[in-house]
């Protein structure tokens, strides 16, 4: 019991020591956007690598995750004669909800790994240490640029993502489930409101932030070997997405109106 | 001496968790000397190079370059100080993403509006003074051997012509000529650019060419220094066995107590 105790308040103390230093770490490399020198080239080249490159995930999964959810809303929404709703139960839960989550979750496996295991790498061959002694802030040169470019990229990727996911309603609803498509479409815009949308791109933005966080902090201070490097990859894949689905509850409880 | 030393280190102390690796390191450095620091693998020696210019923060001892402390000075002073430093890693640590020019030049582009073709020009210059083909300038480090990854590493270090430059193992892994050739960089890098060098070196016929001094850590202290010249008679067993490399003596007995401490941190 005494034991038990004891280990609930030193996963306590821990968990708030992680918190301190993640916040100071985020402070700093925040900090370091705003002043000189710019890293332009290190910019664009995290700007391509997540905005860009990430668009054939985020569409595919967007996609399908719009199609099956035209399916399932006609399934549920059938029962009490309501199919009319499957057009603007479609595009309320992608622009709300699923584009911004499923795009953050895709996001942060295959740009917070990269990060970590690029910047992990750096920290285990000493070229972090080398940065260092050419005079370069290592997280002004490492880290701020991928801070702006995944807060930039995620909301511009998750606008790109509810585009074509509210597609896969369309194509499913149309082709499988009969609906006339120009009926469907006038559905689809009928109810959405600007602050839909807004909403998910202020999710996005947010959940950019964090995957390139959690990416950069574990990159950052990895372990020694192999062994280290690899410890960091997955503890920022698994912290940027329950970073996420916390951030999401968090930010459409600000949002939520009843 | 009367003149201040260039470097002076004392009971510099730095430990990792329970591994007591630097246990009061007193050492100084001349202005315009080559230092060389020998000893067994894992004694520390890189965990003192790095505290020289900042990487590790000792946990207690005074570190002081030109007279001036620069322990607890803050960052700005940090990155100062470290203007006046270059240095190379054991590994190379070469910026992976980068070409070898755009390796070489990094500091010179980021500290001085540099264009292209002139940061070309001195990267190749650089490299070919060390026995490198200039065409190697626009291949990356992964493509380059570990020896070619050393070279560029020092082209690196002194191609803005620091005052203090320091070297970890630049000669390991390279065969004797162009380990020759390093060496022979060392000592220009001190008669032409008056530069104040500090060297880790195993290879003890490159000791022997480059060092004004030679100072050997043992068990966390700096268990003798002196002349280059003075070391084979040093006087201590473990600086005799170490120089003249040989299988029985101290260093050898002490083995089994000093790996488990090592085996705890790894
Ligand atoms: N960043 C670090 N964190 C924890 N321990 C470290 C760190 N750097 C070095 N050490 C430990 O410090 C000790 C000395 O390491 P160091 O790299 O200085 O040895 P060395 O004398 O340079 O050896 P070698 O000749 O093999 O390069 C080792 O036990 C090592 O495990
Ligand atoms: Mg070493």
């Amino acid at each position: 019991m005494h034991g038990f105790v004891q280990n609930i308040g030193r996963t306590a103390l821990n968990f708030l020591a992680a918190f301190g230093r993640i916040t100071l770490f985020s402070v700093t490399a925040v900090r370091w956007i705003f002043t000189p020198p710019y890293y332009w080239q290190q910019l664009l080249r995290q700007i391509i690598d997540i905005g860009y490159f990430s668009l054939p995930v985020v569409g595919l999964t967007t996609l399908f995750s719009g199609m099956v959810l035209a399916l399932q809303s006609y399934t549920g929404f059938a029962r009490f004669s309501a199919e009319d709703t499957v057009a603007t139960v479609v595009v309320l839960s992608v622009t709300r909800e699923l584009g911004p989550v499923l795009a953050g979750l895709m996001v942060a496996g295959r740009i917070g790994a990269s990060m970590a295991a690029e910047i992990g790498t750096m920290r285990v061959t000493d070229q972090i240490d080398a940065l260092d002694t050419l005079s370069t802030r290592p997280i002004q040169y490492l880290v701020a640029p991928r801070l702006l470019a995944g807060t930039i990229c995620l909301p511009f990727l998750v606008l790109v993502g509810d585009v074509i996911g509210v597609f896969g309603g369309y194509l499913v609803g149309v082709y499988r489930l009969g609906f006339n498509p120009s009926i469907y479409l006038a559905r689809t815009l009928e109810y959405l409101e600007v602050s839909d949308v807004t909403l998910g791109l202020v999710k996005a933005a947010v959940f950019g932030f964090l995957i390139a966080l959690m990416g950069c902090y574990h990159g950052y201070h990895s372990g020694r070997g192999a062994q280290g490097v690899g410890r960091a990859t997955t503890n920022a894949v698994v912290s940027a997405s329950i970073l996420i689905l916390i951030a999401n509850y968090i930010v459409t409880t600000m949002f939520f109106e009843g | 001496m009367a003149v201040t030393p260039k470097i002076e280190l004392s009971s510099v102390t730095k430990s990792f968790d329970a591994n007591h690796v630097l246990k009061g390191i007193n050492l100084t450095v001349a202005p315009q000397e080559s230092l060389v620091i020998i000893g067994t693998s894992g004694c520390g020696k890189s965990v003192l190079m790095k505290c020289l210019n900042g990487l590790i923060t000792p946990d207690q001892g005074s570190i002081k370059i030109d007279g001036q402390e620069i322990l607890g000075q803050g960052r700005a002073a940090l990155e100062d100080l470290r203007r006046r430093f270059g240095m190379t890693f054991q590994f190379g640590a070469l910026f992976d993403s980068l070409s070898i020019w755009e390796n070489v030049t990094f500091r010179l582009r980021h500290q001085q509006a540099l264009d292209k073709s002139d940061a070309r020009d001195i990267a190749a210059q650089t490299i070919t003074q060390l026995g490198l083909a200039a065409s190697v300038i626009d291949q990356y480090p992964a493509e380059l051997s570990g020896g070619m990854q050393k070279r560029v590493a020092l082209a690196r270090a002194i191609v803005d012509k620091p005052e203090i430059l320091l070297f970890d193992e630049p000669t390991s892994g390279l065969d004797p000529i162009t380990g020759g050739v390093i060496d022979r960089l060392i000592i220009d890098a001190r008669e032409r650019l008056g530069a104040t060098t500090v060297t880790i070196s195993h290879d003890m016929a490159s000791v022997r060419r480059i060092a004004d001094k030679v100072a050997m850590v043992h068990n966390g202290v700096i268990i003798w220094a002196g002349p280059a010249e003075a070391m084979n008679d040093s006087g201590v067993p473990e600086v005799h066995q170490f120089v003249h490399g040989l299988a029985e003596g101290p260093l050898t007995n002490e083995k089994p107590a000093a790996s488990p401490a090592k085996m705890a941190t790894s």
